[in-house]
């Protein structure tokens, strides 16, 4: 089971309070009604799915209840940061060096 | 390569098993072939050796990173059925177990298949509409599935709990006789000898890093952890792997993979005559030849390439059995493991041309691709050797992401399966 840190709560809990909710920063197109079948497809139905560092959304849903963002390793399964919904996706080096602190 | 026959068993029994010899070769990789598969699961070794066999295309490999069926051939529970909603999905899957029937025949290989039924349980009002639609389009499509009483379910396996008090208590099950499990690993070592022994090279410890093209787009050939191998066509077969192999020329692809896991029992003597699925409780049971009884998990909930998941599905699961089987609550766990199951927006697989001229996709098979693997290699053979799909995989392109015309066996099925 992952252990998620909810960058509300602050705090680190077990993964069974928590949504996955699939890949994260793909925008929802503003006039969807204008788009081609082309376009739409790839909006709706084609994804990363990196093997590698992926970016993805969670929902704390049995505590805080809101979503937020996480980069987590596909191969290891270990995150690398979690962060607010809304925020640009991270600078990975940075948050690769501030686990590596936690960690020891 | 030698037949196995009643004559060659009694032979070898006088003199001590010493002349089986190899079963399949371990060639080195020629500077190219017509075609390679890359991927030796199931559903690689079958196309390989359906193109051999049906087309006469023998100029072909298959490369493998791994061992040959170490992917999610081997690691499955290997269910198989054809009970599918859409009549898409009838043909391709009926498809399926009508070679299944005869596969060892053909194979000269004991691949196992035991038609023992597969029974889907119903524990509420609306696991028994759709238990009952799905009977109704099965029939139509001339696939066998039959509704039974839970009395009747409870005879046509004992171990059920079908106790009003039960914590989820059985009002009906769906039954295809015609459905039942094969050895996973047979199936990878038949499909393997019988298309090496038709010239087929299978090349293990070979992983395709790279996929060559000239500057019309055209696939020349793959690069490899043992060198480039040039190709006119290459067929990518690699499951949960699908995404990272296509990116390599550029196709991106409506995919995600999960892990999947499954567990087996000690070993205990024949007490569990079916299969059992419950897509309510998200389990499924069935016992093993060895005697292990063979438990089926349903996929964590976020994408990973790592072959673990978390242990509280495993949990879920097993709660789920016993309560179903409280013959089984003492039974010790030996084992579990997870393979990670590429899944496709409608649940059904990709088997098709791409945009890439000379490069096919063979994939999206998720949690239940084993059932088809023979039918899956059949198709794809055809598809490949013909550069257009067979009439039963026609619906299977991708394309249909666009164009909206999905075969969504998700909607119809709603978990796993
Ligand atoms: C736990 C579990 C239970 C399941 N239960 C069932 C069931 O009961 N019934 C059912 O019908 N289905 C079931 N399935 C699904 C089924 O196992 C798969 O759909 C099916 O086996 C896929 O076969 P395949 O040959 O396409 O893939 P695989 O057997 O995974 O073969 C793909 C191969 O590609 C290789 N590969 C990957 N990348 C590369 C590369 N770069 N270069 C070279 N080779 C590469 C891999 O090593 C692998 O051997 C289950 C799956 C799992 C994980
Ligand atoms: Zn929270």
């Amino acid at each position: 089971m992952l252990l998620i840190h909810c960058p509300y709560c602050e705090e680190a809990r077990p993964e069974i309070e928590f949504r996955h909710a699939g890949e994260a920063h793909i925008a929802r197109p503003a006039d969807i009604a204008s788009l081609t079948d082309e376009e739409f497809s790839r909006f709706f139905f084609y994804r990363d799915n990196p093997k590698g560092i992926t970016f993805e959304r969670w929902r704390h849903l049995h505590g805080c209840a809101r979503f937020f963002n996480a980069a987590r390793d596909t191969v290891t399964d270990k995150f690398l940061v979690t962060y607010p919904a809304g925020e640009a996706k991270p600078d990975l080096v940075e948050a690769a060096n501030e686990n590596a602190k936690g960690a020891t | 390569m030698r037949r196995f026959s009643g004559f060659a068993v009694a032979r070898e029994a006088m003199r001590a098993h010493k002349g089986w010899g190899r079963q399949w070769d371990s060639p080195e990789p020629r500077s190219s072939y017509d075609v390679i598969i890359v991927g030796a699961g199931g559903h690689g070794l079958a196309t390989a050796y359906y193109l051999a066999k049906e087309h006469g295309i023998t100029n072909v490999a298959v490369l493998e990173k791994g061992w040959l069926g170490g992917g999610n051939t081997g690691r499955n529970t290997t269910i198989i059925r054809s009970n599918y909603l859409y009549d898409e999905s009838a043909g391709l899957y009926d498809h399926a177990v009508k070679l299944w029937e005869g596969l060892s025949q053909d194979l000269n290989y004991n691949v196992m298949y035991s038609p023992r039924g597969v029974m889907m349980l119903a524990h509420n009002v609306h696991d028994e509409q759709v238990l009952k639609r799905h009977i109704h389009a099965n029939r139509l499509n001339g696939v066998d599935n039959e509704w039974l009483t839970p009395e009747q379910a409870g005879e046509y396996c004992p171990p059920l709990n079908i106790s009003k008090g039960a914590r989820y208590p059985v009002t009906g099950a769906a039954l295809q006789r015609r459905g039942g499990t094969a050895r996973h690993d047979a199936v990878a070592w038949g499909y393997a000898r019988a298309a090496s022994a038709r010239g087929v090279h299978v090349i293990e410890n070979c992983a395709v890093t790279g996929i060559r093209r000239s500057g019309n787009g055209q696939v020349t050939g793959v690069e490899t952890t043992r060198g480039f191998i040039g190709a006119k066509k290459v067929g990518v077969v690699a499951a949960g792997h699908t995404s990272v192999l296509m990116e390599m020329a550029d196709v991106r692809m409506p995919l995600e993979s999960f892990p999947l896991q499954a567990l087996v029992s000690e070993p205990v003597k024949p007490c569990f005559p079916c299969v059992v699925m419950s897509n309510s409780v998200h389990a499924y049971i069935s016992q093993s030849d060895k005697g292990e009884l063979v438990i089926g998990a349903g996929t964590d909930q976020y994408t990973s390439y790592s072959q673990t998941g978390g242990l509280h599905i495993l949990k879920d699961t097993l709660e789920a059995i016993c309560e179903m089987f409280p013959v089984f609550t003492r039974m010790k766990m030996l084992r579990s493991w997870g393979g990670i199951v590429d899944v496709t927006p409608d649940r059904s697989p990709i088997i098709a041309r791409t945009p890439v001229p000379g490069l096919y996709v063979n994939c999206g098979w998720g949690t239940g691709g084993f059932k088809a693997t023979p039918g899956s290699g059949h198709v794809f053979a055809h598809t490949i050797a013909n550069d257009n799909p067979h009439p039963i995989n026609e619906g299977f392109t991708l394309e249909r992401f666009t164009t909206g015309r999905l075969i969504d066996e998700a909607a119809a099925a709603a978990v796993a399966h």
